[in-house]
């Protein structure tokens, strides 16, 4: 054994190096496909059709959007989205955008929230939804995250978040730790940022909701999240369940300080 | 009905850019559905582009071009508030103008 | 004497030019080229768009990337200073119909053109100048396109 140590060093020498620089060469190119992509994000189409239904009256009791309270108070767009998710004295729940955005819809404009939630995404409701969540996050582009943890509720939901960051389970004993749980790892060509802490502005939860190219559609953070789930082999997760707030709430929380660049452009 | 473009006409020098992204599917026709059916082609067939009211710029597409689409070409000579046409036709026969002002 | 398929290049062609000048009526600007865009190789396009053959011409710049995350969107354009062209197509050499689209200039724009293509997998792509004289330009380039992630 010890004789063809030499040997196998040379080998595997001999192929480290070109992979390494076959690799930059990669990282390059998609740099430079993104940065081609950087002016014209199809997401503007829904953010332009969600400031209309935001004004617009709707639904059974025809009322709009205005009165909703997304944080900063009633009818107060700009801000809110990075401030999510946070405690809402009114439902007495820690909220992300969904599930605030499906309170107001139901309780001002008389829609059924559960037939909502239970709308496959990109249909329906769920397209207004996906409409709605591009024009609130845009109002807050550029602007730093800075979910509120005062008050216990709030505190609580990330400590869960961070269990169910962890937590392994399902038929390949993945957790969300299992590709997001620390810096530089790749699924193949695709960099997975460390969710763990602040990947950087624009990066990870700073990067969500985004127009996804590969299927032409706007994904909020639930689309995200279920979609991880389905990769993940778990059971999909309620839509705007405790689950998936206290999941956002733990990612938000550790990439406190990192600007938004939501919607942006993803693969 | 479909959702309305995004034209954004910026003044560049004696000219202008114009950004268009459109609301399309641009179905190739050649996916199925969870059924295992053909999704039929539905795509933008012919693009007209115009200044002030005069045609500048005309295009023929095919399913090749991506969904959402985004153009982008640049006018010769164009001044804040000029008048920007863009209209789109698809092989199902909708149509589509949408206008914006050169800024 | 002018062949059959050089009289209806150039009809075509004043047919096009008319429209793009306003000339003729919307409904009237040449019927969308089916044949051309039923092609499924580089050669059935030209056919079909009733071109000389392509001649390689550095004089087009090209800006597509070397790696496309996903072929469902590709980012490419063209432009040139040479005059005279009338017309640029973009073709990807391996998706199942080749010609991608078609775009005709007036006077009053810049030859030059951005949008957005899909690609079947890695393939040369094309950007097809098309002078009024009836020269045929075309400069490529060949992009890669991956499957990332987890496939989706």
């Amino acid at each position: 054994m010890r004789r063809h140590a030499p040997a196998v060093a040379l080998v595997a020498a001999a192929f480290a190096w070109p992979g390494a620089q076959a690799q930059t060469g990669t990282a390059d190119g998609i740099a430079q496909y993104r940065a081609l992509l950087a002016d014209g994000n199809p997401a503007e189409l829904w953010e332009a059709k969600g400031e209309l239904l935001w004004k617009q009256k709707r639904g059974p009791k025809n009322v709009s959007l205005e009165g909703c309270d997304l944080g900063q108070g009633a009818g107060v767009v700009k801000g809110a989205f990075v401030e999510l998710p946070r405690y809402f004295a009114d439902t007495k729940r820690v909220q992300d955008l969904e599930s605030r955005l499906l309170n107001c819809m139901e309780a001002q404009q008389g829609f059924n929230a559960a037939e909502i939630a239970a709308t496959p995404f990109g249909r329906g409701e769920q397209l207004n939804l996906e409409a709605l969540v591009a024009y609130v996050s845009a109002a807050s582009r550029g602007m730093k995250f800075r979910l509120p943890q005062a008050r216990s509720e709030e505190r609580q939901m990330f400590e869960a978040g961070k269990r169910i960051f962890y937590f392994r389970a399902g038929p390949y004993d993945f957790s969300c730790a299992s590709c997001h749980g620390e810096a530089g790892k790749r699924i193949r060509l695709q960099e997975l940022p460390d969710l763990t802490r602040n990947p950087g502005d624009g990066v990870g939860y700073a990067a969500w909701p985004a127009y996804r190219l590969s299927s032409g559609e706007l994904w909020g953070m639930q689309r995200r999240l279920n979609d991880c789930y389905r990769q993940q082999r778990f059971p999909f997760p309620g839509y705007a369940s405790d689950a998936t707030i206290a999941l956002a709430t733990f990612m938000g929380v550790q990439s406190q300080g990192s600007v938004s660049i939501a919607p942006s452009i993803k693969r | 009905m479909s959702d309305p473009m995004r034209i954004r006409a910026q003044v560049q020098g004696s000219g202008a850019v114009v950004r268009v992204l459109m609301s399309h599917e641009m179905e190739t026709g050649l996916r199925k559905d969870a059924a295992g059916k053909t999704i039929p082609a539905w795509h933008i067939t012919e693009i007209v582009a115009a200044l002030n009211g005069q045609t500048v710029m005309t295009a023929q597409w095919g399913t090749a071009i991506a969904k959402n689409p985004f153009t982008q070409f640049t006018l010769k000579s164009a001044k804040a508030g000029d008048k920007i046409s863009i209209s789109w036709v698809d092989n199902r026969g909708d149509k589509r103008t949408d206008e914006a002002v050169v800024a | 004497m002018q062949t059959r398929r050089e009289m209806m290049t150039r009809s075509a062609a004043v047919t096009l030019m008319l429209g793009a000048a306003g000339v003729l009526p919307a409904q009237t600007q040449s019927a969308w080229n089916k044949g051309a865009f039923e092609g499924k190789s580089i050669d059935d396009v030209i056919k079909g768009l009733g071109l000389a053959k392509p001649v390689e011409s550095k004089d087009i710049t090209f800006t597509a990337p070397d790696i496309a995350e996903n072929g469902a969107v590709v980012p490419i354009a063209a432009s040139t200073t040479l005059p005279g062209v009338k017309r640029i197509a973009f073709l990807v050499e391996k998706n199942p119909t080749t010609l991608a689209g078609v775009f005709e200039f007036s006077d009053a724009v810049e030859t030059s053109v951005a949008t957005r293509i899909k690609m079947a997998q890695t393939s040369n792509v094309l950007a097809v100048a098309i002078l009024g004289d009836g020269k045929v330009l075309y400069a490529q380039k060949e992009v890669k396109v991956t499957l990332g992630g987890c496939g989706g």
